[in-house]
């Protein structure tokens, strides 16, 4: 099955030089690349999806002429898991894609954006299918370089510039970390093959092996505080390469941080609960910023932040599980997250087209600025209600199911482990509890105040539905998220066989099948309901008067859209008790004078993390500046300073020569 | 069998009963004689034989939002044992589902207000999201204190593990009744949190939302929270009365006493104290979020003692 994956790449990598080659016509460039991608998820979706079920994948090894590492793939099942993500969401973006620029069509040349994003895929199905460090490595920065030219997409605009660049710093930051992780690992294991990583014993310093990947990694997943790139970037990218980025770009990181933990050993219960610590905050720092959010699609990013803490939970109970020896709940962990990342990935590749849909017909992403969309975009209003219902968690969709792992995780984990670590996996069913609560607030909030109401502007109360060609993909993103969610104990066995490899089982326990088909059970007896009601309520009003008439406005005759409830209202009261949390920034000019002329007041709530890593790095810049100092191009003393390192070097060399000193 | 059919009647014709049995208390405390008990029954149906008016403002999402309250309340009350010590829909890990099952009814019943386009009903909505993601840690920490003493993430089980066979009740289970009252309230929005008899813009949460309901639709949102009511009840009267093991006439015999006893204590608090200003009710529902830590923190320990 593995060279069915290598062919998808390949489909992939032609339909980019393709596309680059028709670059002189959009059209072309579209066409040709938009249609390698959807062959090349297909083949490469249903390649993984056979090796999850259990057909064999095998691994190709080829020698190349760097001196280091070696062309070497493999599919196993967490690869295969993780490339099934990838080709899903990225087909679905594809086509999404082809119809949201086509859109653009007299802005600029749309051949980048087709090219990037081919290559960008590859890529990334690349880095889930590496064996070998440098392959790896190798892999991830073309993925992040080509995200950063879709990033910068519409590069005419100042705050999409300034994305790329913050996207570009935290990406290469990232980096750093991991070429010193694999480097290290590979000086252990005696070579940078995966296999020998594996194979070798524990290093004796994991513990600061550990948070080189968990940093490293951590900042492409979005962890809190390393996520302060994500907001920027996925706003920016044109809507189709945020739906593939939040969706699975950035579960990257979380595949890299589960490979990673297999080249360490037996994991101590302390990684555990540093990973629940940071899903934690990550989930409710992220869920708050979120709430705080007026522009759509930096709503949806900060969510990518909640659900990569609600990920991070499920590999802490999973650690932890694994630590104290107890596969139980180091399985249901790892398949909670894992489970969660696909969600993940179609819930939100759904909400950002659906964003971008919206943004598409009204032009505007500020969200006080939209409302009553449901009835004039239909599908868009179904298919986003949908993801919204999905993302908050709630059942009969796919987002209760991965949740519902996660918690079943920690009451296992409550009642099995020793005291200490029983204890915080306990408290990790509250914790979930409010991130989800405060989802679904934001959900409505986000739902309610675009698509239902009244428009608020003129823009939004023009919007019309947008073509087949985006609506289609969200309807089967949409589709896969009912499946899921009814077909519960089904979608176990995709994620059972690396959930299991990564608790060292042989296989998934039986004893979560039974309960996983309840959890559909209860899925399908409220469906059944909710249609036996919605029949005995059209059955009770057949022939009955029923009227149309304006909404109750509590005697007031003149109502204006303008009055209706705005997502900033919404959002207050939530924001109150939580307000320590946000950097508080407010600008008012009062009014001056005897005639005065102009007043104005504005204010929002500012990421306090994001704050102080830009101060950090404005004060690092400023260090670099001082340095600047030695630079003031007089040749001679550049050779001066060529000299002094060479007579250093040489004392150095020379000194350890004499055996006083090397003691 | 007999027992399913038991669960599914007690669930599905007594919830009214006991809204007519706060009602009359409420009344009595009040000096009124008040309306008959059956009172909730004939205004369903008064309501059920009504047409509806709808606003020109709202969507398929404004019809949905008391379909899907109503169907999830009552899948919802198929996971918590009623008259036995098991439910028809009961697993392990039913009280998440439980949970969210509740959470899926306020979510569309938050989207429906939100259809109107009425700045009241928006309010309401926002104010109904704020408080209810701050209960929902509280009813977690029950819940997974519950869990714990049982051993299994299921509610039948659980409530049976806590009852020692004849002896005083556990301090825990005690603090974790008090944390349960609390959500009981701020879930049915009763006061201290809401008030169910006002939907002025001062004091609207929930009655608030529904506002532009009517028909059959407003009858849907009455039963539901009705239903609601009756099945956050049992989980009290199950806590506290070791009630779960009896089943049959005995069970449901229990049961109606238990939650007229819990209809009478909502009814004294709501005669007895006054709805709480808006920006002391966080403080109220997170002391369920507190007093629940408590509960689950002195299980944790008694269990590995």
């Amino acid at each position: 099955m593995l060279w069915l994956v290598l062919c998808a790449i390949v489909f992939y990598v032609a339909g980019g030089f393709a596309a680059a080659l028709a670059a002189r016509s959009d059209r072309a460039a579209l066409i040709t690349g938009t249609a390698c991608a959807v062959f090349g998820s297909i083949l490469g979706s249903g390649a993984s999806l056979a090796v999850l079920l259990g057909e064999a994948a095998g691994s190709v090894t080829a020698r190349w002429p760097a001196p280091v590492g070696q062309f070497q793939v493999g599919l196993d099942g967490l690869s295969a898991f993780f490339a099934l993500c990838v080709f899903l969401v990225s087909g679905l973006s594809a086509v999404y894609g082809a119809g949201y620029l086509a859109g653009q069509h007299h802005a600029r040349r749309l051949a980048p954006a087709v090219v990037f994003f081919d290559l960008l895929v590859a890529s990334m199905a690349l880095v889930v299918i590496a064996r070998d460090g440098v392959l790896f490595l190798l892999a991830w920065e073309v993925m992040s370089m080509t995200s950063f030219f879709l990033v910068t997409f519409e590069n005419d605009r100042d705050d999409v510039r300034r994305a790329g660049t913050i996207y570009l710093a935290a990406s290469h930051a990232g980096v750093v970390l991991l070429i010193l992780f694999f480097t290290l690992v590979a000086q252990h294991a005696g070579g940078f093959g995966f296999d020998a990583m594996q194979r070798a014993t524990a290093p004796a310093s994991s513990g600061a092996l550990f948070w080189l990947a968990l940093l490293g990694f951590g900042s492409k997943a979005g962890f809190w505080p390393m996520h302060f790139w994500l907001p920027e970037a996925h706003p920016a990218a044109p809507s189709h390469v945020s739906a593939l980025m939040s969706g699975v770009m950035i579960k990257m990181g979380v595949y890299g941080l589960l490979r990673a933990l297999t080249f360490l050993g037996p994991p101590p219960a302390w990684w555990g609960l540093v990973l629940l610590g940071i899903g934690v905050t990550s989930g409710v720092g992220g869920v708050l910023h979120a709430l705080a959010q007026h522009d759509l699609k930096r709503l949806l990013a900060y969510h990518s932040v909640e659900n990569i803490g609600i990920i991070a939970l499920g590999i802490g109970l999973g650690l932890l599980g694994q630590a104290q020896a107890n596969a139980d709940v180091a399985f249901v962990g790892y398949a909670g997250a894992l489970l969660h990342v696909l969600n993940h990935g179609l819930f939100k590749g759904l909400l950002f087209q659906g964003a971008g849909s919206v943004l598409r017909a009204t032009a505007t992403r500020d969200i006080d600025s939209l409302g009553g969309l449901a009835r004039r975009m239909p599908v868009t209003a179904l298919t986003f209600l949908i993801g919204a219902v999905a993302i908050s968690a709630l059942p009969p969709l796919n987002g209760f199911v991965s949740e519902w792992l996660v918690y079943v995780a920690a009451f296992r984990a409550g009642n099995s482990l020793s005291p200490a670590w029983a204890f915080a996996g306990l408290f990790v069913a509250p914790a979930l509890a409010l991130i989800g609560g405060l989802a679904a607030a934001c959900f409505v909030k986000a739902y309610g105040i675009v698509f239902l109401g009244e428009p608020r502007s003129p823009a939004a109360a023009a919007a019309r539905e947008s073509g087949w060609l985006l609506l289609a993909p969200m309807f089967v993103g949409a589709a896969l998220c009912v499946a899921i969610g009814l077909g519960a104990s089904a979608s176990l066995t995709l994620v059972s066989e690396p959930a299991a490899a990564l608790a060292d089982l042989a296989g998934a326990p039986a004893n979560l099948e039974g309960p996983l088909v309840a959890v559909s059970i209860v899925g399908a007896v409220f469906v059944c309901v909710a249609l036996l009601l919605a029949l005995l309520r059209a059955r009770l009003l057949r022939g009955r008067e029923v009227r149309t008439a304006g909404t109750w406005g509590c005697g007031y005759v003149h109502p204006e859209p303008r009055m209706q409830y705005t997502a900033a209202s919404f959002a207050q009261p939530l924001l109150a008790p939580f307000a320590i949390v946000f950097r508080h920034v407010a600008h008012t000019r009062a009014p001056e004078g005897f005639f005065p002329r102009t007043a104005s007041a504005e204010e929002h709530l500012g990421d306090r993390a994001a704050i102080a890593i830009e101060y950090a790095s404005g004060a690092f810049v400023g260090f670099l500046g001082r340095l600047r100092a030695m630079e003031h191009g007089r040749t001679s003393l550049y050779l001066a300073y060529v000299l002094a390192t060479l007579l250093v070097l040489l004392v150095w060399h020379a000194l350890r020569f004499i055996p006083v000193v090397r003691v | 069998m007999t027992g399913f059919v038991l669960h599914l009647v007690a669930l599905l014709v007594l919830p009214p009963l006991f809204v007519g049995v706060l009602q009359k208390t409420k009344a009595w405390f009040a000096g009124r004689q008040g309306a008959p008990l059956l009172q909730p029954y004939f205004d369903l149906g008064r309501l059920l034989r009504k047409g509806s008016v709808y606003s020109h403002t709202t969507t398929w999402i404004f019809r949905s939002g008391p379909i899907i309250g109503l169907a999830s309340t009552l899948t919802a009350g198929l996971i918590v044992p009623l008259v036995d010590a098991r439910a028809p829909l009961a697993f392990f890990g039913d009280v998440i589902a439980f949970a969210y099952l509740l959470g899926l009814g306020r979510f569309f019943t938050m989207a429906a207000a939100l259809d109107t386009g009425s700045s009241f009903e928006g309010m309401g909505a926002s104010r109904e999201a704020a408080f209810s993601a701050l209960i929902e840690p509280g009813l977690f920490c029950i819940l997974a204190a519950m869990c714990l003493s049982g051993g299994v993430a299921s509610l039948g089980p659980a409530f049976s593990s806590l009852h020692v066979p004849g002896g005083v009740p556990h301090p825990a289970v005690v603090i974790t009744a008090t944390a349960l009252v609390i959500v009981l309230l701020a879930e049915n929005s009763r006061i201290p949190v809401d008030d169910p008899a006002t939907h002025l813009e001062l004091t609207m949460i929930h009655e608030v939302m529904v506002l532009d309901h009517a028909g059959p639709d407003l009858a849907f949102i009455l039963y539901g929270s009705a239903v609601k009511l009756f099945v956050i009840g049992a989980m009290l009267v199950h806590l506290v009365i070791p009630v779960s093991a009896a089943g049959g006439g005995t069970g449901l015999a229990v049961l109606m006493a238990g939650e007229s006893a819990v209809a009478v204590l909502v009814a004294v608090v709501e005669s007895a104290m006054a709805r709480l200003r808006m920006r002391r009710v966080p403080q109220f529902v997170i002391g369920a979020s507190v007093l629940g830590a408590i509960g689950l923190l002195i299980l944790f320990f008694r269990g590995r003692a």
